[in-house]
């Protein structure tokens, strides 16, 4: 399971989060003023030639930028898959407050269930992957008898 | 003589009107959703993306709904849209090593470190219509088995290791972009893939079905094809440091072929490389074989003058929006261009009759 006490790692929970589970769970946006208002835009993704070589352009995914600051100071940043506005404007809202004295009641009643549910859909998709492994086995052929 | 020619006005909009009710089809049925788009027709939405050359599950299937599932107009209107969006950045290069795989097949190895895992696949079904499908019917729950939390290291690292397979090229430098600078040919190899990835399925198949044929000689294996989640990093400069800004499904492939050796390198196997947005195995194979092919004069193979040896014309005529855009376009008024052409040939007979006349 993803740990969720470093920022990298909750910042990537949430923007992989669904945007419809996050609302549910996070539903009033604290006070805040926008530093960037959520702006849709496209990232361009990278492979490497042949996995492990020289960087390429694969093609662009769209994704949605969001910063904002809480009137206590604290900055939060989000950068989320897809064009959910709303989505990056949680994400960086999360961000600014899991810094601040309140994070300890927002890993629990956010990020647990976020991190238990991605957890449980990872791992079904894995064990049907794993039904599908092939099995091999010998057959006698007459001559060898 | 140039006549400018305005009209057609009201057609137009009454085409479109009848167009977007043609669309919807028989309102005694019900519409089809994004969503079931999404989730039901995922092979199309895959390609449409990987094409269209942006990765977003609902914008690929509205495309497809528009486009009254005409997939290249759905990836042309994909193309459309992403000329409108701001460019955040680029991502880190992902890591194909750490995809969650659903699907991994090797046709060199049979035993591997992570095995062979089938996913949900067409090979081995009979390509039989199932007539159970043209009624309602829930499948069945897919089995489960325990997964093994292993790493699913990629199996070309085990030629790698007693120098079999030659190693990837490496470079430091950013790849160089074709939406941001128009191609130029000789194209780098990060340039060729970028085209191949983004080039339609049916040229791309039939120039690696060429290879295989004989017209550029490939004998490729599939070294390993992974279908799977990989996670996406970005640098985020506020911050200093990557984040995971999303996952993307990706189809790679591995493929291995035979090399004789060169005054340089020993006798090994090359390699050709395909990656590709969504569940798209036909294309990525394929891709990795057009760009094994195109690796000739880097290799030190013969030029046979095989199509799938040209790279001016292969990465040319792979973009079938460049394609279609071209093509189409004849289907366009060209009233003024085809008068001066019937006036030229008017011209050209009356002279012939003329001279025709006074030889006899």
């Amino acid at each position: 399971m993803p740990q969720t006490s470093h920022r990298q790692d909750w910042m990537g929970l949430l923007a992989r989060a669904k945007p419809a589970r996050l609302a549910e769970l996070f539903p009033d946006l604290p006070d805040h003023h926008l530093l960037r208002a959520p702006e849709v835009g496209a990232v361009m993704v990278q492979g490497r030639i042949g996995g492990d070589g020289a960087a390429f352009n694969l093609g662009e995914m769209t994704v949605t930028r969001c910063s904002l600051a809480l009137p206590t100071g604290q900055v939060g940043h989000g950068h989320v898959q897809g064009r959910d506005k709303a989505h990056a404007l949680r994400a960086a809202a999360l961000d600014a407050l899991l810094q601040s004295p309140a994070a300890d009641d927002l890993r629990r009643r956010i990020l647990g269930p976020l991190c238990a549910e991605e957890a449980a859909r990872r791992h079904t998709r894995a064990a049907r992957a794993a039904a599908t492994r092939v099995e091999f086995f010998t057959l006698v052929r007459g001559e060898d008898q | 003589m140039y006549v400018a020619v305005k009209g057609g006005e009201r057609a137009i909009d009454n085409a479109h009107a009848w167009l977007a009710s043609e669309r919807r089809g028989d309102t005694a049925l019900a519409e089809l959703s994004i969503a079931q788009i999404r989730e039901q027709l995922t092979l199309a939405v895959n390609r449409v993306m990987a094409e269209g050359s942006l990765y977003d599950p609902d914008l690929a299937a509205l495309a497809i709904k528009q486009a009254r599932g005409d997939l290249i107009e759905a990836i042309f209107l994909i193309r459309a849209y992403r000329t409108t969006l701001p460019r955040l950045g680029a991502s880190v290069p992902v890591d194909t090593a750490k995809m969650a795989v659903v699907r991994r097949i090797s046709a060199t190895f049979k035993d591997l470190p992570g095995g062979q895992v089938l996913g949900p696949t067409f090979d081995y079904t009979h390509r039989l219509l199932d007539f159970k499908l043209a009624a309602e019917c829930a499948p069945e729950t897919p089995a489960t088995a325990p997964p093994d939390p292993a790493a699913v290291p990629h199996v070309t690292d085990f030629l790698n290791r007693d120098g079999l397979i030659e190693v990837n090229p490496q470079s430091a430098a950013p790849p160089s972009d074709l939406t941001r600078a128009p191609m130029e040919l000789p194209a780098s190899r990060a340039l060729r893939l970028q085209a191949l990835t983004r080039g339609d399925e049916g040229f791309i198949l039939s120039m690696a079905y060429s290879t295989q044929r004989g017209y550029g000689r490939t004998h490729a294996f599939v070294g390993e094809l992974r279908i799977g989640l990989v996670a996406v990093e970005m640098e985020i400069p506020e911050l200093g440091f990557a984040v995971q800004i999303g996952e993307v499904e990706l189809t790679e492939c591995d493929s291995v072929n035979q090399f004789k050796g060169s005054k340089t390198e020993p006798p090994q196997f090359t390699r050709g490389y395909g990656l590709v947005f969504g569940q798209t195995e036909r294309k990525s194979i394929a891709m990795s074989l057009v760009d094994r092919s195109l690796r000739w004069a880097e290799l030190g193979e013969e030029n046979t003058g095989a199509p799938a040896q040209d790279e001016e014309f292969v990465l040319m005529h792979a973009d079938n929006i460049q394609a279609t855009g071209f093509l189409e376009h004849i289907k366009l008024p060209h009233y003024v261009d085809f008068q001066a052409e019937l006036e030229l040939v008017r011209k050209l007979r009356a002279e012939a009759y003329a001279q025709q006349e006074a030889a006899e």
